[in-house]
């Protein structure tokens, strides 16, 4: 399940921002690591919630440091 | 008894017979906007695609640049001023509460029999005004109509708010809109959310400012992220219902000319809108900067006089902020 939407994500991360799909894993920062910006962070997040049906709030998005993060949160609340 | 009441007759459809364009003579770089914030030329690219922006003269008003962009466009409509019904100017930064600048701009460009007044819709104002002008031409009420969007945004911003000083900017862009044999303004897809009225604002009301002895004067202030998300979320949903409402695919636009925003925001909504490769983008806002109500008219010249996008083409408009109020609609280029 983890690894469908960890797999699922990086096709979007790679979509959005142009970062390889293998680079994408879950220990892997957003910010530091794979060069997300927040504007490029709004699109992954919608993207998302699009592709899972959850919703995440802009306040929730902050808590989004790594991208197991988001896995997380996306499996929790899907 | 009730009269009966001669009902007013129009034509049959509108269209936009010329469009032209003011751009102040001062260059701002982004150097020069990082002597006032925290930031670099490098960022403010990466993160709003601007290289550099206009700002008025000190000196140069909003119906100053409203004049000059009106006068032109009237020119190359080839009409008379006097036959001109109506002037509306789309902005947010005219400083008086009244009289409009509209009221101004029509007597200086001897539309001196006209209605005149400003349109209060932000950066939807130039897409808003053009449906108001289609109407009007259409009722009968006004056979040309001159619509400016026009704005001096230098004026209400925090040149130290390091979030948002270096996006906005000064500059008039002016269509006429008469009438036409053929469609050539198609439905407009419109509306608004006041329950985001915060996501765009001022730091406080002109009020406020006055009865609190108020050091700063009020300014522009604005939710990033949240603009951003409802941009490319719902506001390109706006686009799509816009185009469908023309019966015009995606595949068949010359120009899809987007409110200049930010550059970031239009390559997003290009990736949302699925919008082919062939179909140019307005991107005027790298030299232009964010000119709220101006920058639709101002990117539409600015290709148009390029030979970028061809003169009687097809075009998708689509205006979206503060309020939050979003217009778009399919146009035939002048």
């Amino acid at each position: 399940m983890s690894q469908e939407i960890l797999d699922g994500l990086a096709v979007i991360v790679n979509e959005v921002a142009g970062v390889p799909v293998e680079d994408v894993q879950s220990d892997k920062s957003f910010v530091d690591d794979l060069d997300i910006d927040s504007l490029s962070m709004v699109e992954v997040v919608m993207a998302a919630e699009d592709k899972w049906g959850v919703k995440i709030p802009d306040s929730e998005v902050k808590n989004l440091k790594t991208v197991g993060d988001a896995v997380a949160y996306i499996a929790a609340n899907q | 008894m009730t009269a009966v009441i001669t009902p007013s007759s129009g034509m049959a459809h509108g269209r936009l017979m010329a469009v032209a364009a003011y751009r102040p003579a001062r260059i701002v770089t982004n150097e020069e906007m990082c002597q006032r914030i925290d930031s670099t030329d490098e960022w403010i690219r990466d993160r709003s695609g601007i290289v550099e922006r206009r700002y008025a003269a000190p000196d140069e008003s909003v119906a100053d640049m409203a004049t000059t962009a009106a006068t032109e466009a009237i020119a190359r409509a080839g009409i008379d001023p006097a036959d001109v019904g109506m002037v509306m100017l789309a902005t947010v930064t005219h400083p008086y509460q009244t009289p409009s600048a509209a009221a101004e701009v029509a007597f200086r460009i001897g539309a001196t029999t006209a209605a005149a007044m400003d349109i209060a819709a932000a950066c939807a104002g130039f897409s808003y005004g053009v449906e108001i002008a289609n109407s009007l031409v259409r009722c009968g009420s006004a056979r040309y109509v001159v619509l400016v969007g026009v704005e001096k945004l230098s004026d209400w911003i925090d040149p130290n708010d390091r979030s948002t000083a270096f996006l906005f900017a000064d500059g008039a862009g002016a269509v006429v809109i008469g009438p036409s044999d053929v469609p050539a303004i198609g439905p407009v897809v419109w509306g608004s959310d006041g329950g985001q009225l915060d996501a765009i604002t001022m730091t406080q009301s002109l009020i406020d400012y006055k009865l609190n002895g108020g050091t700063v004067f009020p300014s522009l202030e604005m939710k990033g992220q949240q603009v951003f998300r409802w941009a490319v979320g719902d506001v390109a949903r706006v686009a799509e219902r816009a185009l469908a409402a023309a019966g015009v695919s995606a595949e068949d636009l010359d120009a899809f000319i987007p409110h200049q925003a930010n550059m970031r925001i239009t390559d997003a909504m290009v990736r949302s809108l699925k919008l082919p490769d062939h179909v140019p983008v307005a991107r005027d806002i790298a030299y232009t900067g964010n000119t709220s109500a101006a920058s639709i008219p101002l990117a539409m010249q600015a290709m148009l006089d390029a030979g970028e996008i061809p003169h009687g083409g097809t075009a998708l408009i689509i205006g979206f902020g503060a309020g939050l109020v979003f217009s778009a609609q399919v146009v035939t280029l002048p």
